[in-house]
This record gives structure tokens, sequence and C-alpha cells, in this order.
């Protein structure tokens, strides 16, 4: 499989690019932000995105979704990176999505699939409970009652967690923090008696929530997979959130770079054009160069997931990593060179750095995935 | 990769895992010891051992010394997915090249697009078939990084060119049978426009080479003197004049030939290699932690070039690569180049600075790590290819 976007991709990207440019621009998540909305995301929006099928683009077509792969969610994420939309689309359409087609029995299937792709449900998932990922630190009890299950424990950072209509919940049915054996899966209606909500407004002004949940009966259909064993399933799951979070980051890293570029040939300084200068010059090149680096691997990531997602770990741990390393590169620079400007709320760049920072803490910081890179080459 | 390649592309991998499995020596599945275990070819070429020659004389007679170029010119005729097919099984199983060449790297491709009739079938074979050895002959003591600004003269003078002047880090050029030239033949015009780009034998009355000694304690490359040497006119590639266009189209070639070095590795994972003389802590990991974060980010690095280098193949391939971005990749494969030898010298400890003893292999690993800090120098420096990128590629406004 070549490296590039097959014509199919290509248009696709333009009609994401089309929609997402005009409707949602930076201004759009600016307007959201200083207005405190509720929702933190459009619905209109969200409906006509999933009119254009985008909701459900990971969904089988059985289930009313579109069947297409991660190269094209991943196409999708890209652009949303430029703009930086606050939507539902990594959190429900990306990885939920997934881990209901991958985990989901007959009946879970037929009763939530189809909901995402018209866009009508909203799902999460709930993982980390410490400041940094840590998906086998999971400590969530949920020990068996009668025919199910009773969860008690805190999540932290669970994206769209204040809108969700379901939650994905990693929890121990056995063993202790650390350990690989002991994870389960359960679908969680964040209705349910017990649960408490947290809204946390973030740095970036996406969307996020701490969830509690204090003896949350659930009962024996809510499992999503094996008891005992959602170890595999998480991490398939959550490579594919990492695969998706870094092609956002490459949109926000070219997003951010062109801006820059832009200001270099239009702002002057002592007479030049501040793009004249050469220690200018160098750190864009090698920007430039850093950031089709970091789309190359990612690509070569979510082809990966597309083949074969168990198979797929060291790409995505390389994917994720780069990205990390690359977008806060950029957004660096971004603030530097456009000077006192990029300090300013009134200008757009500093929302880039501001999710730049959030998409390297999700499912896993650059040191994480480098780790893990480190530990499957056995050194 | 190979899930998507068409029936007939499969079959092709078969046949040609087949063939290197029956045909490569095992000798020559790992990389070679050094420089003298390199094969250039050339008129005096000498194989380091039978396997080399074997190795060599076998892929010569299938066209695979040079699989892309045509076959009327001694290539194999390979389409570019077949080629890419050649190389990933050549590279699963550490296959060496059989034959290293200027010609083949720089020279060939030039040729390819820029030669006439007779002159593509007077040399392209022979660089196939490894009998000629290339040496390039840009930079002079004044013309580095600037090379326009080359002043070697070469004079009309009836149906030949007479050419005075001197070139410098001439790599290899005391071995070399023919060198490819940029020579001044209108002194008069704007920098770019008076250059020519010609090729003569290195035996021509008047040529003479003076070795000079680097860091790593070897001499591959020359001082090149021209006296008078007279050179016929129909050696010139391309038009007279226009000899700027020809020595471009090589550079990419050549950049694009030296950025491979940065994902090209050296046999066994550096983690692996680390282990070896570091050891490891209760746990397993690598004991430096320090030193252990750097490995783990440089194999971050590396996957991430290499699949970029993919990619810049399958853009070229699509029509939609960008002229300039073989500068792109050699800027960084040469910079990760270099950090893959500190970070094997720090792996090697003590071990490392050993130079002169059997059990060194007579310090190939300090003269590997010396001779890699030229990566970022020759074929144009880092700043020159940053500069190309900033210039080419963004578009930024020029000084
Ligand atoms: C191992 C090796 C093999 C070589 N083989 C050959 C060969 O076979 N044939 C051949 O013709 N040449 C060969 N060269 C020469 C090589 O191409 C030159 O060394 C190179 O182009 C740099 O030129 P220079 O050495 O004159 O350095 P200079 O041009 O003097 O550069 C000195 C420093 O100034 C910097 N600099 C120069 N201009 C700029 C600028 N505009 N902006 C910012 N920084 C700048 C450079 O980056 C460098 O850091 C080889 C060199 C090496 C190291």
């Amino acid at each position: 499989m070549a490296l590039v976007l097959t014509e199919e991709q290509s248009m696709l990207r333009d009609s994401a690019r089309g929609l997402i440019s005009d409707k949602a621009p930076v201004s759009h998540l600016r307007a959201l932000r200083d207005s405190k909305d509720p929702a933190g995301f459009s619905r209109e929006l969200w409906h006509s995105f999933a009119e254009m099928g985008f909701a459900g683009l990971l969904v089988p077509e059985e289930f009313g979704g579109s069947g297409l792969g991660y190269m094209e969610a991943g196409v999708v994420m890209e652009e949303i990176g430029r703009t930086l939309m606050p939507s539902p689309f990594l959190a429900t359409s990306v990885v939920a999505a997934s881990a209901l087609s991958r985990g989901g029995n007959a009946a879970q299937k037929a009763e939530y699939l189809p909901k995402i792709s018209n866009g009508s449900l909203l799902a999460t998932l709930a993982i980390d409970e410490g400041a940094k990922h840590r998906p086998l630190q999971t400590a969530l009890q949920a020990v068996r009652a009668g025919n199910g299950f009773k969860l008690s424990g805190a999540k932290a950072l669970v994206v769209d967690g204040h809108v969700a209509d379901l939650f994905i919940v990693a929890a121990r049915t056995a063993g202790s923090a650390g350990e690989r054996d002991g994870l389960t899966l359960f679908l969680v209606n964040p209705k349910a008696k017990g649960v408490s909500i947290e809204r946390t407004i973030m740095v970036d002004a996406h969307n996020a929530a701490r969830i509690e949940l204090a003896n949350v009966e659930v009962n024996a259909d809510s499992v999503l997979g094996e008891v005992d064993q959602g170890a595999a399933l998480l991490d398939g799951v959550l490579d594919v959130g990492r695969g998706a979070v870094a092609a956002e980051m490459v949109g926000l890293s070219d997003e951010v770079f062109n801006r820059t570029v832009e200001y270099l040939k239009n702002r002057k300084q002592f007479g030049k054009l501040i793009g004249e200068f050469q220690a200018l010059q160098h750190r864009a090149a090698e920007l430039y160069v850093d950031i089709e680096i970091t789309r190359a691997a990612t690509m070569k990531a979510l082809q990966a997931l597309d083949v074969d997602v168990a198979k797929a770990a060291s790409a995505v741990a390389v994917a994720k990593a780069k990205a990390g390393t690359t977008a806060t590169r950029a957004v660096q620079e971004g603030v530097q060179m456009h000077g006192g400007m990029g300090m300013t709320d009134q200008f757009d760049i500093g929302f880039f750095m501001k999710r730049a920072r959030v998409c390297e803490e999700l499912f896993g910081d650059s040191n994480y995935h480098t780790e893990q890179l480190a530990r499957a080459r056995g050194y | 990769m190979s899930e998507s390649d068409t029936a007939e592309l499969e079959q092709f991998r078969a046949e040609t895992r087949a063939w290197l499995e029956a045909n490569c020596p095992p000798e020559m599945r790992k990389p070679a010891t050094g420089d003298a275990d390199v094969f250039w070819g050339g008129r005096n070429a000498k194989f380091s051992s039978e396997p080399q020659r074997v190795w060599f004389e076998r892929m010569r007679d299938k066209g695979w010394t040079v699989p892309d170029w045509p076959r009327e010119y001694g290539g194999g005729g390979l389409s570019a997915a077949e080629h890419k097919v050649l190389r990933s099984e050549m590279a699963k199983m550490g296959a060496r090249p059989p034959l290293s060449s200027f010609g083949i790297w720089m020279l060939g491709p030039a040729l390819l697009k820029y030669g006439n009739e007779t002159q593509k079938k007077e040399h392209l074979p022979k660089i196939a078939a490894g009998l000629i050895r290339w040496c390039q002959g840009y930079s002079e003591p004044n013309a580095g990084s600037d090379l326009a600004s080359l002043q070697t003269r070469a004079e009309s003078d009836g149906d030949d060119f007479v050419i005075t002047g001197s070139k410098i880090w001439t790599s290899y050029a005391n071995y070399a049978d023919w060198i490819f030239c940029l020579v001044r033949t209108d002194p008069t015009a704007k920098k770019h426009d008076g250059i020519s780009f010609i090729l003569f034998d290195m035996t021509s009355k008047g040529v003479t080479t003076k070795p000079i000694l680097l860091i790593s304690g070897y001499s591959p490359f020359c001082e090149t003197f021209f006296d008078g040497v007279r050179v016929p006119k129909s050696h010139v590639v391309g038009t007279v004049n226009r000899g700027w266009d020809v020595a471009k189209y090589l550079l990419q070639h050549e950049r694009a030939m030296i950025s491979g070095m940065g994902e090209r590795g050296v046999g066994r994972p550096l983690g692996q290699i680390a282990a070896d003389s570091v050891g490891a802590d209760a746990q397993g990991k690598l004991d430096d932690a320090m030193l252990r974060g750097r490995i783990a980010t440089f194999d971050v690095d590396e996957a991430a070039l290499a699949a970029c280098a993919e990619r810049a193949v399958d853009l070229a391939k699509a029509g939609q690569a960008h002229p300039a971005f073989s500068s792109a990749m050699k800027y960084y494969g040469t910079e990760l180049n270099k950090r893959r030898y500190e970070i094997l010298m720090s792996a090697g400890g003590v071990d490392a600075l050993e130079w002169e003893s059997e059990r060194s292999k007579q310090g190939a690993r300090p003269r590997a790590w010396l001779r890699t800090k030229a990566n970022s120098i020759e074929g144009g420096t880092t700043e020159v290819m940053l500069g190309i990128v900033a210039k080419r590629i963004l578009d930024l406004p020029g000084a």
C-alpha cells in the first residue's frame, strides 16, 4: 500500500475540509469558549457531520455506517486538527465505535452502532485515573453482585464525559493495579444511579469530565468483550485512539506552521521581511521536515491499524511519540516567531498551543510511547 | 506492504526471494566491515573475498547492480514497484549492495536524463558491469557550498576543450578511472550560466591527484589538478554552458543516496548493541537510563524517517513529489546518522576508543564514527540543505 492518499481519500479530505473550514474555523471554538457553551460543541454541526457520513465512518455498513478504515478516520482527524473544531468525532466515532465493533456482541452492536452512525448517540471511553496515562493502573473496582456487577471508583479526563450517552469504563474485576489480567470493559449509562459527573473546563476549551462511580449497578449484558480479559481489547482500541490523535496533531502542526510561514513572509523588522533572516529560515525548514516525517509515520501507523490492529502497536507508538514532540515544537516556534502577537488571546495561535498540550497527554505522551517502543524492542 | 501486492507483484516477490536465497552467499548477508570490504569496481578492482566476487557477478548478470535501468544499458529493467520489492527483500535478508559506485548513484541518473545516445551506450553498461570507476569533480578550494563560483577553466581549441585548474575533496580520485567534472566554459557569463558538465579519463595527460589525510586516519579523497588536459568536446553532457542543470539534477540523486544513511542501520539494533557492553538492570532494562532514553528516542526518529523515505518514493511514483524534497531528507538522514554513531560510541564506552588493535578491528567503530561527521557536509551541508528547503519548498524570501 502506498503512503499517499488515494483519490477517494483525497475527496474525503476535501469534503471534510470544506465543511470544517466553512462551519468551524477557530472562531467557532473561540465563540463556544467565550459563551461558556454548556455542551461545548455544536449539535447542529454534528448532525451535518453525521449526514455526510462522518459520524459512522468506521461503523460497518450493516449497522448503517460507511465501513471505511482508520486511514480515512485519520484524514478527518487531520482536518479537525487544522481548525481545532470541538466535536464528538474522536470519542464517539473513532474510539467508542471501534470498541463496540471489535468487542461488542451482536446485541450490543445492533443497539449502539446504528445510533453512532446517525449521530444520535455519543459515547466515550473512561480509562485513566491518575494524572498520567497508565491503562494497566486501572483500579476502579467491579465486584460481582447477583447477576451483574457493582462499579466503584473514579476516572479523570473522560473526553466528552459531560455530554456522553454511554460510557465505556475500564474496571478491575480481578488482580490489582498494574496487572494486565483482570481488566474488564463495561458499558455504563451516565444517568445510572451512583454516577456523578464533573465537567472539567480544560486549558484548550475542549470537552472533558471527571466521573465518579459509587456502587453503580450494571447487569451482565453490560460487559464489553470478556470478563478479566479486557486488556487486549483495550490495547487495540487505545491504539486506534492514539493513531487518530497523532493525525489530529499532524493537522494542528501543519496549520500552525503554515500560519507561521505566512507571518514570516509578511512581518517586517530592520527594514526586511523577518523570513529573510537565516536563523528563522533554518528553524522553519527543520520544522517542515519534522512535520513531513511525522505525517509519514502517522500514515504508516493508520495503515498498520487497517491491516492488523494487533500488530500495529510499534507503528502507533512511533507515530504518537513523534507527533507529540513535533506538535510541541510547532506550537512553540509558532508563538515565538509571532513575537508579542503570539502571546495575545486575540490571535488564534495560542489555541493551537493549548490543544497540542492536551493531545500530548491524551492516550499517552511522547515519553510513554518512546518507552513502549524500547520495551517492544527488548532493551 | 506485501498484503497489497497485486498477484503479479506477489509472484515477482516470491521468485526474487527464492533467487536471492539461492544466490546470495551467507557472507554477503551482513554489513561490510569497513571501506576495504566494499566492492567499488573499476579497472583495478580487486575483490576482498570469493563470496564477494560470486555475489557481484551473479547480480551483474541479472542486471541487478542497477535494477531499474533499462536493459539495453545493462540494467535490470525493473518497474518502480518491482525495484521496491527487490530492495525490501534484500533488506530483509541483510544482503549488501553488490557494487558501490558513484556511477550508479550519481552519474548514471544524470546520463539517463541528459546524455546523448552515444554517451549512454558508451558509459552506462560499463558502470552497470563495474568496469569503470568514477569520481566527482565538483568542489574547488574556493567553491564549496557556493559551488557555482567554481573557476576551473575549459578553453575551446578546435574539437577539444583544454582544462586547467584544480579540484578538492575529490573522493577516491586516486582510484577512479574517469571523472565527471564541472568546468567554466564561459568566464564572462553569469555565475550559473557559464558552466559545463564534462567527462574524461583520469589517465589523460595533465591530471594529477594528491591524497588528503582525514581525522579517521584514512585518505579517501584527494586534491586533483588539471594542467592543460585535452578533452574532446563530444564529452560534454547536455549543452555547453548549461552544465548547471545537469549538476543540480545529479546533486538531487547524490542527496537522496546520502540521506539513506539515516535509515540504513548497522546490522543489529542499537538497543542490543548497547546491552552487550552496558548490561541490564534487574528488570532487564539497559543499565543506563539516560542512554536507553536516547536510544529509544533515536529509534522513534529512525522509524519515522523510514516511513518518510517510503512515502517519498510513493509520492514520486504518484507524481506528487517536490523536486527539492531530497534536500529535506538529506538533512534529516545525515543528522540522524551522526546521532546513531554518537550513541554507538557512548554504548561502546572505553572499548570504542581503541584505534589500532585486532580486538577493535583496527578501530572500525571510532573510524566509522569520525566518518559520519562528513555526512552533513558532503553533497551539500546541512545549512545549505535547510536553505534550499526554506527557499524552494517554503518559498521564504531570499536574503
Ligand atoms: C566525505 C566527503 C566527501 C566529499 N566528496 C566529494 C567529491 O567526491 N567530489 C566533490 O566535488 N566534492 C566532495 N566533497 C566536498 C563537499 O561537497 C564540500 O565539502 C561541501 O559542499 C562544503 O563545502 P566546503 O567544504 O567548501 O565548506 P564551506 O562552503 O566553506 O562551508 C563552511 C561552513 O559554512 C557554512 N555555510 C556555507 N555557506 C553557507 C550559507 N549560505 N548559509 C549558511 N551556512 C553556510 C557551511 O554549512 C559550513 O558549515 C566531499 C566532502 C566530504 C566531507
